[in-house]
């Protein structure tokens, strides 16, 4: 079995891998990209549409071109990368196992690694819809690949499941390509995606937006025919007497993404209930020296915030490097963080109590949307050690904060820090934003 | 790009920030009344929706001898709303080889619009 050793092993040549790769090589320490794919990019390659980049170069840019800039950086810098390499195992000691078509079985030993694996879509059986399987049923990132990247059509005929922005994207990509689009179909009340898709994408193509609604049978034994699209109630049950049938060939899934977590959580990293790793203020897991960053540790709205992160893992990876390994130093004590009211989940999971008195960069999505909100962290005896009033909270935008915990009233004697989000007190309210 | 401004009222959602404001646009003799906004930039976009709709279009192009069939592509500057479909169809009729680089012109001056197709990625030969 052929062997290699390097300072940083990523997992994942995404946007995050890339990233982290640049941030690693630039500080004179070594890293190797593992990339199952037969090319550098990840999913950004297959976002043609624009939007990228407004933060991360001040200009707006399609997910290819966003992405090119990294790789080319990553090949000017002499980086090296496995193409389709597909890692099959990490160990707890981080020996890495991986596997490729010229090598077979190698074995790759790194000081520290990077997870930057992304995530994945949810599927027909994440979302309990029962019946045949005929052809015809896709998710929408997947239809997006064919179409975009590998020159197919799924269909002719659409209905899309899910008001995320891949679905919206989608139905105004397949319109472009000339097949019809009958209805986006969205189970909550209000879209899920961003607005300004829901404007270019779905508006300016005349789609009807179906809210409170979900598929409940589809059609066809060999191939889709139809699908039938159902009311539902306040609980997503299905309102009986309100059942239309819509002629279609295809259905595209929209309907969410989960951090893809099985190497790391085999690994013995633990995994939180968004489905990516317990992390702490650095982006660490809980084995010592493995990162995680983008969208396998959290799924984010764009990849500016998805290249920002990657940068910390790999800034906290070279100071691991440099300061840690090998000196088995023991294990520095921990705050917890909790959700509380209407938060989702929060990362990072743990804050050590060393850095209490730094600025830790916080993120959370809400569970649902909410206007004129107070956001509260608490310690365990439920004094408030910061709060910040917002305008208006969604799901489908994350939430990121800078704070310093120490400044107002947290220490390493806490144990606990609960995140809420709550209705403004009536006396806040004059206040402005 | 000239063009006269429509004889005729609309609401438009504004996508400047996510509150998304219902914003009403409507000419009166040619001055344009606009009210609904809470901020200067949402007065902006709705007036640029009203009277003349712009917006990138990004497609893909078809591929001779390259790692992947096709190169995704993009207009270099937002092109009129109502000239997307030409636009579609003109990239639809081309194919390119390979190898692509980034930036490379792909359709210049396409449909004499003074707007140019250009390549989203490098792409290899093979």
């Amino acid at each position: 079995m052929k062997e290699y050793k390097t300072d940083v092993a990523i997992i994942g040549g995404g946007s995050a891998g890339l990233a982290a790769a640049i941030i690693i090589k630039k500080s004179g320490l070594d890293a190797l990209i593992l990339e199952r794919d037969r090319e550098l990019g990840g999913i950004t390659l297959q976002c043609i549409h624009n939007g990228f980049g407004i933060h991360e170069f001040k200009e707006e840019l399609t997910g290819p071109e966003f992405v090119q800039r990294f790789i080319n950086e990553v090949k000017h810098l002499e980086i090296p990368y496995k193409l389709d390499t597909m890692v099959i195992k990490i160990e707890k000691n981080k020996t890495i196992y991986a596997v490729n078509n010229k090598e077979g079985l190698i074995k790759v030993i790194p000081k520290a690694i990077i997870l930057a694996m992304g995530c994945r879509e949810r599927t027909r059986g994440n979302i309990n819809m029962p019946g045949f399987r005929p052809a015809g049923i896709y998710t929408a990132g997947q239809a997006q690949r064919f179409v975009n990247v590998e020159g197919y059509l799924p269909g002719n005929t659409y209905v899309i499941l899910g008001s995320g922005d891949i679905g919206m994207i989608m139905a105004r990509r397949l319109i472009w390509e000339g097949c019809k689009v009958k209805a986006v179909v969205e189970i909550q009340p209000t879209v899920s995606g961003l607005l300004r898709n829901e404007v270019q994408c779905l508006e300016d193509y005349d789609i009807p937006l179906i809210t409170s609604y979900t598929v409940t049978k589809i059609h066809g034994r060999h191939r889709v025919k139809g699908v039938t699209i159902s009311k539902v109630d306040r609980q997503f049950d299905r309102i009986i007497g309100t059942d239309r049938f819509i002629e279609c060939d295809t259905l595209l899934l929209s309907v969410g993404l989960i951090p893809e977590n099985e190497l790391s959580h085999n690994a013995g990293a633990e995994l939180s209930s968004n489905g990516g790793p317990i992390i702490d203020n650095n982006l660490e897991t809980e084995i010592e020296g493995m990162f995680a960053c983008g969208n396998v540790l959290q799924v984010h709205d764009l990849v500016d915030l998805v290249v920002a992160e990657a940068k910390r893992a790999g800034i906290n990876a070279i100071e691991y490097i440099k300061n840690r390994y090998g000196k088995n130093l023991k294990k520095k004590d921990k705050i917890k963080c909790l959700t509380g009211e209407n938060v989702n989940y929060i990362k990072p999971d743990l804050i050590n109590k060393s850095d209490i008195s730094k600025e830790i960069i916080f993120s959370f999505r809400v569970q649902r949307p909410e206007r004129r909100i107070l956001i509260q962290f608490k310690d365990e005896n439920n004094n408030i050690v910061f709060k910040r009033k917002k305008r208006y909270v969604i799901p489908s935008e994350m939430i990121e904060l800078n704070i310093n915990l120490g400044e107002s009233g947290a220490s390493d004697e806490t144990k606990t820090i609960k995140v809420e989000v709550i209705p403004q007190p009536e006396v806040l309210i004059d206040n402005n934003d | 790009m000239s063009k006269t401004i429509p004889e005729e009222e609309k609401t438009v959602r504004c996508i400047v920030c996510p509150t998304g404001c219902e914003i009403h646009v409507k000419n009166v003799k040619g001055e344009l009344i606009i009210d609904g906004h809470t901020c200067n930039r949402g007065e902006e976009y709705a007036k640029d929706e009203f009277i003349a709709p712009k917006r990138i279009l990004t497609s893909t192009m078809r591929v001779n001898n390259g790692l992947l069939p096709l190169i995704p592509v993009r207009t270099n500057q937002p092109v009129l709303k109502e000239q997307l479909n030409n636009i579609l169809k003109e990239i639809a009729k081309k194919i390119v080889n390979a190898p692509i680089k980034m930036g490379d012109v792909l359709i210049e001056n396409v449909l004499d619009l003074g707007v140019n197709i250009i390549a989203s990625r490098d792409l290899i030969r093979v």
